[in-house]
């Protein structure tokens, strides 16, 4: 079955391809020279390497994704953050950028506050984090919002597109976690506002066609 | 519920012996939830929401081999004329069970060490059948949930009306105590509708005619996921 656009949605059990002309990606399987789909959602197809893109569910952590975390619990060597995966993750004070007095982490990171953190490597045990790289860091003022984390292709867009077009029309810096938090922070909260409801529009609308375009005369329309 | 019978149907409702009452299932039903949906036969509504994978707290409850399913099976206070007790009741623990075992091998959680997926199940009105209509509805969760999955889970009750089999009993018919006796046989079915996940019996059976039900469930688990595919592509739509 497809959709209005023509892309193929699959259910799990269901046979995708039949031959041995295609190779299991993320989210399939192959069992007697048929790809079978595990998942829920849009099937992608390139040099025979056939994949799912989720539409729904939880943030499964990949190695050098940005995200946006809340410090849980600080420990005597770093701090442990729940970023809404279903492991937890570390960030360990040698992963901070500066000197930092071990005795007392919360006074640069306390319990309840916000960090944009890259993932460093994902292990069976848990996830470790870095700030190490430049534009990460502690999340100071601005708002939080959350989103599906199936969403956040869209909301980034082709080579941050749609970001970069949310920025622009709203004059607001704009950090996308890959687990679906997005960090908008204007110079005031009516801007900001503004901001949230396009990210809103864009996630409720993640599976159209062409939605960069949209959303642009979406902005034309709200200016006037 | 008032009995009609049709002259040509032994059922009180005057359905065919392998008809199910009308199906209803819908996907996405709970927004906090990170799968959900409702699964209806008739009058039985059931609705299920799925969290997880998550982090699995207290510890010593952790599988550091494989993901663990948790299942929770409650039927609400006035989900039937005589308002039950609310919470947990010996029928509901067992039920919670069972769901557990029916669902577990149609999932791939074992790349989830010390991670538990949670499966909510609420009866919202109940006429018989609520067992399978809660594995229905869980099965369509799980895979809005995102859960890695081998094949859909569908269920259905297959009852008996003196000697004779019907399918989807609702509450006439697992009471009819004419004849041979009230029989009810719940069934699971996992890869497609090709092996059984579940299979309890309250009443009595002949050996043989216990092959004939299964063959029915099948038939009719092979359509109700048909009827779940439809619901879950319905979802992309939206």
């Amino acid at each position: 079955m497809t959709d209005d656009e023509g892309r193929k949605i699959v259910t799990p059990g269901e046979v995708i391809f039949t031959g041995d002309d295609y190779l299991p990606g993320e989210g399939t399987e192959k069992k007697d020279k048929k790809i079978i789909a595990l998942r829920l959602g849009i099937v992608e197809e390139s040099n025979n390497l056939v994949k799912i893109i989720p539409i729904s569910g939880v943030y499964i952590p990949r190695r050098g994704n940005v995200v946006i975390g809340k410090i849980e619990d600080i420990t005597f060597n770093g701090w442990i953050i729940n970023i809404d995966a279903p492991t937890s993750s570390f960030l360990s004070v040698m992963e901070c950028p500066r000197y930092l007095n071990k005795s007392d982490l919360s006074e640069f990171l306390d319990i309840g506050e916000l960090v944009v953190a890259k993932i460093d490597s994902v292990k069976r045990k848990g996830v470790d984090l870095t700030i190490k790289i430049k534009g990460l860091g502690k999340v100071e003022g601005g708002l939080i919002i959350k989103i599906n984390s199936s969403k956040v292709p869209r909301v980034i867009g082709k080579e941050g597109s749609m970001v970069n077009l949310i920025k622009k029309e709203t004059n607001c810096e704009m950090t996308v976690g890959q687990n679906g938090y997005v960090w908008i922070k204007g110079n005031s909260i009516e801007e900001e506002l503004f901001a949230k409801k396009a990210v809103m529009l864009v996630a409720e609308q993640a599976l159209l066609n062409g939605l960069t375009d949209k959303i642009k005369e979406w902005f034309d329309k709200e200016k006037k | 519920m008032a009995i009609k019978k049709s002259s040509d149907s032994i059922r009180p409702d005057g359905r065919k012996i392998d008809e199910c009452r009308e199906i209803k299932a819908k996907v996405g039903v709970i927004p906090n939830a990170d799968g959900s949906a409702m699964f209806a036969f008739g009058d039985t509504i059931a609705i299920a929401a799925v969290y997880g994978p998550k982090p699995l707290h207290p510890q010593h409850l952790q599988n550091p081999e494989k993901g663990v399913l948790r299942c929770n099976y409650n039927m609400l206070s006035f989900s039937v004329t005589e308002r039950i007790k609310p919470g947990s009741s010996r029928r509901s623990q067992e039920i919670s069970k069972v769901t557990e075992w029916a669902l577990y091998p149609a999932l791939m959680i074992d790349k989830y060490p010390n991670t538990v997926v949670d499966v909510h199940i609420s009866i919202l009105q109940a006429n018989a059948s609520t067992r399978v209509a809660g594995i229905n509805a869980a099965s369509l969760a799980l895979a809005h949930a995102g859960v890695p999955m081998k094949s859909l889970v569908a269920a259905v009750s297959i009852g008996k009306i003196d000697k004779t089999l019907i399918v989807d009993v609702s509450k006439d018919e697992e009471d009819w105590e004419e004849g041979e006796g009230a029989t009810d046989i719940p069934f699971a079915f996992v890869e497609d509708g090709e092996a059984i996940s579940l299979l309890q019996l309250d009443g009595k059976i002949m050996p043989e005619q216990l092959k004939e039900a299964a063959e029915m469930a099948q038939k009719a688990c092979k359509e109700i996921i048909e009827i779940q595919r439809k619901a879950l592509k319905e979802v992309v739509k939206e």
